[in-house]
């Protein structure tokens, strides 16, 4: 199908940019169009006025901050993925790239774009919400920050404005001894996710405070629930550990499958996606267990194989 | 038409000037503005790659283009390959690999293909079926595909030995 018709502009200036939007009752802005123009095509939206943001180059870009690093809101994660600043600091961050849609929509497709869409499954929203992102907001009035789990309000909804462009998002540094595990199970490559999962691990302490422990532990998952969430009660239960023994790794996997409460759909039931659950977080935290010497005592079996 | 909106477009090296509606897609732009029916539309929402064209050498869905945005863009289609007389080298390694058989989404596989072989190592199958992923075929089973992309991957690093981008992993 085609789209309803439509009038275009393209402001080179987010400050036209956000007096065109204020100034335009039933304008949508577009960014990578991925999302967008399958919905208009299908005519499950129509709008008087497109608001094209790609031509406005303060949007896009990876810079470093101090040691956290801020994406534009109009970066794709096809320059996300081959960033060597994300290489160095957030690899995490680049590998989930590979999991996102396929080449050419990642070419188009942009990190700001797929936050404000918030589809429950999208990477993006789980990276968002373990990292502690947070959102730079700009509307007619000015900026303000907003943190992801804020942002994410529910499915396919933003705490977002009509009259506010999402800016750029910052990433805060991680503790320097952090290991992470990310992985997903989707039906083929490029599909979204019917479960996927992110966990870091970070060490710190000294033998004057009774040897290394870990300090920080963040579970998140996608497709699962309305939006990204994750996964508090779990966290918990690793939090302050010396090491992680097989049966502590599938305790925290249990406690997060029995937090969420899935909905069924075509392509996998609830119970399934309890079970991908728990799957997922038990195989990512040994993974990122085994990643990180300090976990892993000579004596210790710390978890199984995949 | 209401609103119209005027763009200049480089396709396979010769240069358009038109004036198209903001709600027409590139690929209806391409087939039916420039008479290109060598890019083919499948499902108009991303899944099947059939209208996948290289724009500025990046490959993307025509179908979740819109024309206007392509404006002052250097386009690649199928057309700007090569022809039955004079194919292109990879083009070439389709012919030799039995890469197709109805060539419905011959056109979105060597877009695709094209930005791979620029883009990334292609190490293995697996990689290289994984990024192949994002384009349907109801005919080959893949497998011939699969190889064509050997031989092609093949070629070029005897060709140009080092000079690649190296990826992580
Ligand atoms: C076949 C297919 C498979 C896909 N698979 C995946 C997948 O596996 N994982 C995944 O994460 N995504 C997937 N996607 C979606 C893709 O990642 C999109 O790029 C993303 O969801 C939207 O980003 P966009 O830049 O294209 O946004 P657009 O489509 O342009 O916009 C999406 C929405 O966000 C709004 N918006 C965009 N930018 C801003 C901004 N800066 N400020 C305020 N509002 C804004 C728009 O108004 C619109 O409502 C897939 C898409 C397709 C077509
Ligand atoms: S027609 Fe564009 S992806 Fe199917
Ligand atoms: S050759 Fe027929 S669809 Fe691929």
């Amino acid at each position: 199908m085609k789209p309803a018709p439509f009038d275009y502009c393209a402001p080179e200036s987010l400050d036209e940019a956000l007096s065109r939007l204020g100034n335009s009752p039933g304008a949508k802005l577009l960014a990578g169009g991925q999302s967008l123009i399958p919905m208009l095509n299908f005519r499950l939206l129509s709008t008087d006025l497109l608001i094209d943001l790609t031509k406005i180059s303060e949007l896009r870009g990876i810079q470093p901050h101090g040691r956290s690093v801020r994406i534009g809101a109009l970066t794709t994660h096809q320059d996300v993925e081959t960033s060597p600043l994300i290489r160095e600091r957030f690899p995490l961050i680049g590998e989930a790239m590979r999991h996102v849609a396929h080449l050419a929509i990642r070419n188009r497709g942009t990190v700001g774009g797929s936050l404000v869409h918030a589809d429950p499954s999208a990477e993006w929203p789980l990276l968002a919400v373990l990292l502690n992102a947070r959102l730079q907001v700009a509307g007619l009035g000015g900026q303000r920050l907003i943190e992801a789990q804020e942002f994410l309000v529910g499915a396919l909804t933003s705490s977002l404005s009509d009259d506010e462009i999402l800016v750029r998002i910052d990433f805060p540094a991680l503790p320097r001894h952090t290991a992470w595990a990310f992985d997903e199970v989707a039906l083929r490559a490029g599909d979204f996710a019917l479960c996927a999962a992110a966990v870091t691990l970070s060490t710190g302490g000294s033998f004057l405070t009774g040897g290394p422990r870990i300090t920080d532990a963040r579970i998140a998952l996608a497709g699962v629930a309305d939006t990204a969430i994750r996964a508090p009660a779990a966290e918990r239960m690793i939090r302050g550990q010396r090491y992680l023994t097989l049966e502590l790794v599938d305790q925290a996997a249990v406690c997060a499958r029995d937090a969420i409460s899935p909905n069924a759909d075509l392509h996998a039931s609830a119970d399934y996606r309890r079970h991908l659950c728990h799957v997922l977080v038990k195989r990512l935290l040994g993974e990122a267990a085994r990643s990180s010497a300090a976990f892993a005592p000579s004596s210790a079996p710390v978890v199984e194989g995949k | 038409m209401p609103f119209k909106k005027r763009i200049r477009v480089t396709v396979n090296g010769v240069r358009h000037e038109r004036s198209v509606e903001p709600r027409l897609l590139l690929s209806d732009f391409l087939r039916h503005g420039l008479n290109l029916t060598g890019t083919h539309v499948g499902c108009e929402h991303g899944i099947c790659g059939a209208c996948t064209v290289l724009v500025d050498g990046r490959s993307v869905r025509a179908c979740l283009t819109l024309a206007v945005q392509a404006d002052n863009a250097g386009i690649r289609t199928i057309e700007g390959h090569g022809n039955a007389q004079s194919m292109s080298a990879l083009q070439k390694t389709f012919k030799r690999c039995h890469g197709l058989q109805c060539g419905f989404c011959t056109p979105g596989f060597l877009a695709t293909i094209e930005d791979m072989l620029n883009k990334y190592p292609l190490e293995s199958e697996g990689r290289i079926r994984e990024l192949l992923s994002g384009n349907l075929c109801r005919c080959t089973g893949y497998q011939n595909i699969v190889d064509a992309v050997l031989m092609a991957r093949d070629e070029r690093a005897q060709a140009e030995p080092v000079n690649r981008q190296v990826e992580k992993e």
